[in-house]
């Protein structure tokens, strides 16, 4: 069976398992991001989140994530799992592994696999608040886009 | 007729996750003024379309078939 490197999924998730998948004899770095869900942002508290995600291109987005990095970085092995549904506060929403042979390309490539998920990928993230909930957009505050759509190199 | 999923807040405000209009061989653009006029969606301006599971520019045409998607401002990681 073909190890699936891109995943959408509503269970937790297995770090080791994510970890190994980008494991290689010529790798001599791997760097793990591990994005959990806070607790308390600008004075408010969270008491859970719900993620929700177009499944099909949110995993189709994560693909073009990986070719640009194949691109900026060629010798790198990336794997990402996001997680939706309910979530609790310092429950792992996603992970990210990087692996290459040296450690600057495994660590620059997953700032941009993260920055770009947050750009590019169809995942929406609701919170609900001590007072109220609301679904949030654009974490990043970088629309409108000027093009009509994200920067995406086809 | 065409399908448009719907997630996040527009999900919400539809009450329901897809839309099916009576409507094909239109811009990407024309869609969004019809959804503007006939739905009152918040946030009209900052949602992207989505045809076949690729972000479409304003021009693009969508048509009998296409899968077309809502795309709010996205928030995970």
């Amino acid at each position: 069976m073909k190890e699936e490197l891109f995943l959408i999924v509503e269970e937790p998730i297995d770090v080791p398992a994510l970890v190994k998948k980008v494991e290689r004899r010529e790798a001599g770095a791997i760097t793990t991001f591990i994005g959990t869900v806070r607790e308390w942002t600008k004075g408010k508290r969270t008491v859970y989140l719900e993620y929700q995600a177009y499944k099909p291109m949110a995993v189709k987005m994560m693909k073009v994530i990986d070719q640009e990095i194949k691109e900026k970085w060629p010798d790198t092995k990336i794997a990402i799992t996001h997680r939706i549904g309910q979530l609790d506060i310092t429950d792992i929403a996603v992970v990210i592994a990087v692996s290459s042979p040296h450690r600057k390309a495994a660590y620059e490539a997953n700032e941009y696999a993260i920055e770009r998920i947050k750009q590019i990928v169809p995942i929406w993230k609701k919170e609900h608040w001590e007072d109220g909930q609301t679904w949030l957009g654009d974490q990043l505050e970088t629309v409108p886009y000027p093009s009509g759509k994200p920067i995406i190199k086809e | 007729m065409i399908t448009i999923l719907l997630f996040a807040h527009l999900q919400e405000e539809a009450g329901k996750d897809y839309l099916e209009l009576p409507l094909e061989n239109i811009t990407v653009e024309e869609l969004k003024k019809t959804l503007k006029n006939d739905y009152s969606f918040t946030q009209m301006d900052q949602i992207m379309v989505a045809i076949n599971e690729e972000f479409a520019l304003s021009t693009d045409i969508i048509k009998q078939g296409d899968t077309v998607a809502l795309i709010p401002p996205v928030s995970g990681g």
